[in-house]
């Protein structure tokens, strides 16, 4: 009789203890994602990567555009990666026509100015003063630092929308409501 | 009289014309947001076609100034030059400060010129000046 009880009593502790361990770990997943999603958002800025028109952008995110900033990076990185591939082009061209290839950084500057990719544009900015110097050298170099700014943010944002994703939509209410 | 996002009856449509398919997707994501349809396209030769069939409609063009083939001046320059469509407001956007740029476009009879990035406060200032 007490064995009998004794398991009837330790299988009922094991399914509280278990479904207790439901409940708890996905909000300690959550609250650790959250925490990751913070961190990475915060990096990005304080790196320097992104600047507030990324927040202005965040800002217009609603019910019925909850995606609007992936979708706009998404085109951004289309662009760019486009831009990025046109430059080398140019760059390697003989002879060089700086005009076309300050066009072509122009372009790519002001893309990233639209979603605040703030490193791309500062790197853009430089590469156009070596274009109108027609300094090759100083072209080059600038143009090696836009491509590294490039898949950097273009990977931290790929983690940053990961991360967005598995904490979903209620994260974005606890936010606005801050 | 209507304000913007005053349901669909009262709705205001604004054409928005940039050659960049970021930008695009961000002035029609602020212009949106602030409860106005929007249709964007990609050159001023398009604005002009949709201007030919809906000119009663749009209520406001917003365009960048540097585009391929027809800059914003020229496209606002012919809008101001069509007896049908010189009453639409013109709204110029550019990444690039150029005071000259400005009063040419002002003078032909822009509402206003924005610097971008364009701000969605930009956006709500001339829209409520604009859109009465």
């Amino acid at each position: 009789m007490a064995l009998a009880s004794h398991r009837h009593i330790s299988s009922c502790l094991c399914s509280i203890h278990s479904s207790l361990c439901y409940s708890t770990r996905p909000e300690m997943e959550r609250s650790s994602l959250q925490r990751q999603l913070a961190n990475l958002k915060k990096s990005l800025f304080d790196q320097g990567n992104l600047d507030e028109q990324f927040d202005q952008l965040e800002e217009l995110q609603d019910d019925a555009s909850p995606n609007f900033v992936e979708e706009v990076v998404t085109l951004f990185f289309r662009d760019s990666s486009r831009l990025v591939a046109n430059i080398e082009q140019a760059i390697e061209k003989s002879p060089r026509d700086y005009g076309s290839l300050d066009a072509l950084v122009h372009q790519l500057k002001d893309s990233a100015s639209s979603i605040g990719a703030a490193k791309m544009m500062k790197e853009c900015t430089v590469f156009r003063e070596y274009c109108d110097k027609r300094n090759l050298e100083g072209c080059l170099r600038s143009f090696q630092k836009v491509k590294k700014e490039h898949s950097t943010l273009r990977l931290k944002l790929e983690n940053y929308f990961q991360l967005l994703r598995q904490v979903g939509p209620a994260e974005k209410a606890t936010r606005s409501g801050n | 009289m209507s304000s913007v996002g005053d349901g669909d009856g009262g709705q205001r449509h604004v054409l928005a014309v940039d050659d960049s398919s970021v930008d695009r997707a961000v002035i029609a994501g602020i212009l949106r947001s602030s409860k106005l349809r929007v249709t964007a396209v990609d050159s001023g030769k398009r604005a002009l076609e949709l201007l030919g069939l809906e000119k009663k409609d749009v209520s406001m063009i917003i365009t960048d100034y540097w585009m391929p083939e027809m800059t914003g001046y020229e496209l606002l320059k012919r809008v101001k030059e069509s007896s049908e469509l010189k009453e639409i407001p013109v709204v110029i956007m550019s990444s690039e400060n150029v005071p000259n740029r400005i009063t040419r476009c002002l003078e032909e009879g822009a509402e206003e010129f924005l610097l971008k990035p364009i701000r969605p406060s930009d956006v709500s200032r001339v829209c409520s000046r604009v859109l009465k």
